[in-house]
């Protein structure tokens, strides 16, 4: 084969790939684009009529769907914080304290959240909660939400300190802080932006579950009121939700992504 | 005697099952610039860490000025460390940096910025207060973490081969600018270093470490003219090590039979190994040009090497080859390779060891 025909093939190649490149975006965004399009169309049906916000405003008049919404607001905050906390504590005890009784054990379970399939989780939560006798409500929610979402804020915070030299902390011990102090005055600030990047991926997915919040709610979420509603026929207030969700979901992972970047 | 600025006693450090430093004892005198010189993984830095509470001793004592450390913390410590990498604080300024050992002890605004001023101006970094550690060369770094340490006037200054990072040049001129410091703050300085011409330069006195043990504690100029083992003579500068047997008192006894006169107080019959530093020994053509009570080996030159300051010359004795270097000097005779030699040195140049 001359050169010259096996840089027409290079360029050939090059061009196949990238238009299979678009293609698979296509096929990724289409539906998310027809969906937020949609949303903003007059009709009620997949015709296209005029430009409106009928169904958005549809949508905030719904009260069961802005009770959904603020269960989801409350839970996701809660389950946030709570979370946060307790994976950036987990972290710390994994990355820091080299050797303690049960480390391994709890290293591998922590991470038993992330693996295992959410019907597992929740079929395990639910039968959980009834065996403590527990009455299915707003709490059981956080409280599953707050189990996966450690293990998330735990692997993210981890990440940072893995890269954080460990004498930074023993210069600020040799620098007179106290345990604590040094925690507060080096250590923090330098895992922030893990940190915030965390409660960031914990807050999406506490927004975004579906499958483990069906099983143990009381009140719906957004995310489980959306999909009642499904079962009943799409309507393009379904779309004007979505589109909002998916609007707040891409604010959240992008701006956690941009904080774990962050020096 | 004086109470010491760093008493070790019997002090034992075991990871696991790992010996990483065994049963030394160590008086670190008031005022001195201390060196713990070794190979790497010798003990040294977790000698080192131990006096700073990084790690505690498994056996044994620690006391500084007389007071007993036991398992007190780092934080309430009166000694500072220079650590490795620096360890810079990369999200506070210099000054930030530098303030944040007099913030922890609550040391009053006004002094913490007057000190904090006095620190920078030591180690001339004025002018960079507001700088963050990630703008700084390797070298101004350093004297962050220097003057970090310092403007907590520490009773004992910790440094962990602070100039391992450095080029060269930065490092030799830094060795004088830190013998300066330690001049003119007073303080005890604890200096952890596998360079050996550092030691050298900057201690009043050295301790030589391998295996977790220490082999000898002298100044500087004893532990190189007078090293109590092979091993020290060996780390420390280039040697000649020729093997030997004591025959009479003073008098050493070669493997092809030839007799030097060298230091020992070893008894006939005695198993030693000749320590001859390359510099001790002179070369001639003939033996006439040699003093009397020098000792004189005959010898050929198997190699040359030009070194600009200095010539290598690798001598061959038949029995063993031995090192010689000559200083480039005006009106000094060169010798070529081939060429028959005698090799002359001062009994004292040949110090017998047993270890």
């Amino acid at each position: 084969m001359t050169a010259r025909q096996s840089t027409t093939l290079t360029r050939r190649l090059d061009r196949f790939l990238t238009g299979h490149a678009w293609l698979v975006y296509l096929f990724f965004y289409l539906p998310i684009l027809v969906l937020i399009v949609f949303s903003f169309n007059e009709s009620r049906f997949f015709t296209w009529e005029a430009l409106s916000l009928r169904w958005y405003r549809q949508m905030f008049a719904n009260d069961n769907l802005m009770a959904a919404l603020w269960v989801s607001l409350q839970v996701a905050t809660i389950s946030t914080i709570v979370s946060t906390v307790l994976g950036t504590a987990a972290a710390l005890a994994l990355e820091r304290y080299k050797r303690w009784l049960g480390k391994r054990t709890f290293d591998a379970l922590l991470y038993l959240p992330v693996i295992i399939p959410d019907v597992t989780m929740a079929a395990m939560l639910l039968v959980f909660f009834t065996s403590l006798g527990q009455q299915l409500s707003i709490t059981t929610i956080v409280l599953s939400h707050i189990a996966f979402n450690i293990s998330f804020v735990s692997i993210v915070v981890r990440a940072r300190l893995a890269n954080l030299d460990p004498s930074l902390e023993e210069a600020a011990a040799d620098l007179y802080a106290g345990r604590w102090q040094a925690f507060r005055k080096v250590t923090l600030p330098l895992i922030m932006p893990g940190v915030l990047g965390g409660a960031l991926l914990a807050l999406t997915l506490s927004l975004d579950d579906v499958v483990i919040t069906q099983f143990v709610k009381g009140p719906d979420t957004l995310p489980t009121f959306v999909f009642g509603l499904i079962k009943r026929g799409v309507t393009p207030e379904i779309n004007a939700v979505s589109t909002l969700m998916l609007t707040a979901s891409v604010v959240l992972v992008l701006s956690s992504l941009a904080l774990q970047r962050k020096k | 005697m004086t109470t010491p600025a760093v008493g070790i006693r019997g002090v034992t450090k075991r990871f696991g099952d790992v010996v990483a430093v065994d049963n030394i004892d160590l008086d670190i005198t008031d005022g001195e610039f201390f060196s713990l010189l070794g190979p790497s993984g010798c003990g040294k830095t977790t000698t080192l860490r131990m006096i700073a509470g990084l790690e505690y001793p498994t056996e044994g004592s620690i006391t500084i000025h007389g007071e007993e450390m036991g398992l007190r913390p780092p934080n309430k410590r009166p000694v500072n460390t220079v650590f490795q990498s620096y360890a810079l604080f990369p999200h506070m300024t210099v000054a930030g940096n530098v303030a944040f050992g007099l913030q922890m002890q609550k040391i009053s605004e006004d002094e913490t910025n007057r000190r904090v001023g006095e620190a920078i101006d030591l180690v001339r970094l004025s002018g960079m207060e507001n700088r963050r550690p990630g703008m700084l060369s390797g070298g101004q770094q350093q004297r962050v973490a220097l003057a970090r340490a310092l403007v907590n006037r520490p009773e004992v200054l910790l440094l962990d081969e602070p100039l391992g990072a450095l080029d060269l040049k930065l490092r030799q001129a830094m060795q004088l600018e830190l013998k300066e410091i330690q001049r003119e703050v007073g303080i005890t300085f604890v200096y952890v270093t596998h360079d050996q011409e550092e030691a050298l330069t900057m201690s009043d006195r050295i301790a030589v470490m391998n295996d977790g043990q220490l082999l000898q504690v002298a100044p500087s100029e004893e532990i190189y003219e007078r090293p109590n083992t092979r091993f020290v003579a060996e780390f420390i500068g280039e040697t000649n090590l020729i093997t030997g047997t004591v025959s009479e008192p003073g008098v050493v006894k070669l493997e092809d039979g030839s007799l030097v006169r060298a230091r020992t107080h070893s008894a006939a019959g005695t198993a030693v190994t000749l320590n001859l530093r390359p510099e001790k020994i002179d070369l001639h053509n003939t033996e006439e040009t040699i003093p009397e009570h020098f000792n004189k080996l005959s010898g050929t030159i198997s190699r040359r090497l030009y070194f600009g300051d200095s010539l290598f010359y690798e001598v061959n004795f038949g029995h063993t080859i031995v090192d010689a270097r000559e200083e480039n000097r005006p009106g000094r005779q060169r010798f070529e390779e081939g060429a028959p030699i005698v090799a002359a040195f001062h009994p004292d140049s040949a110090q017998a060891l047993t270890e």
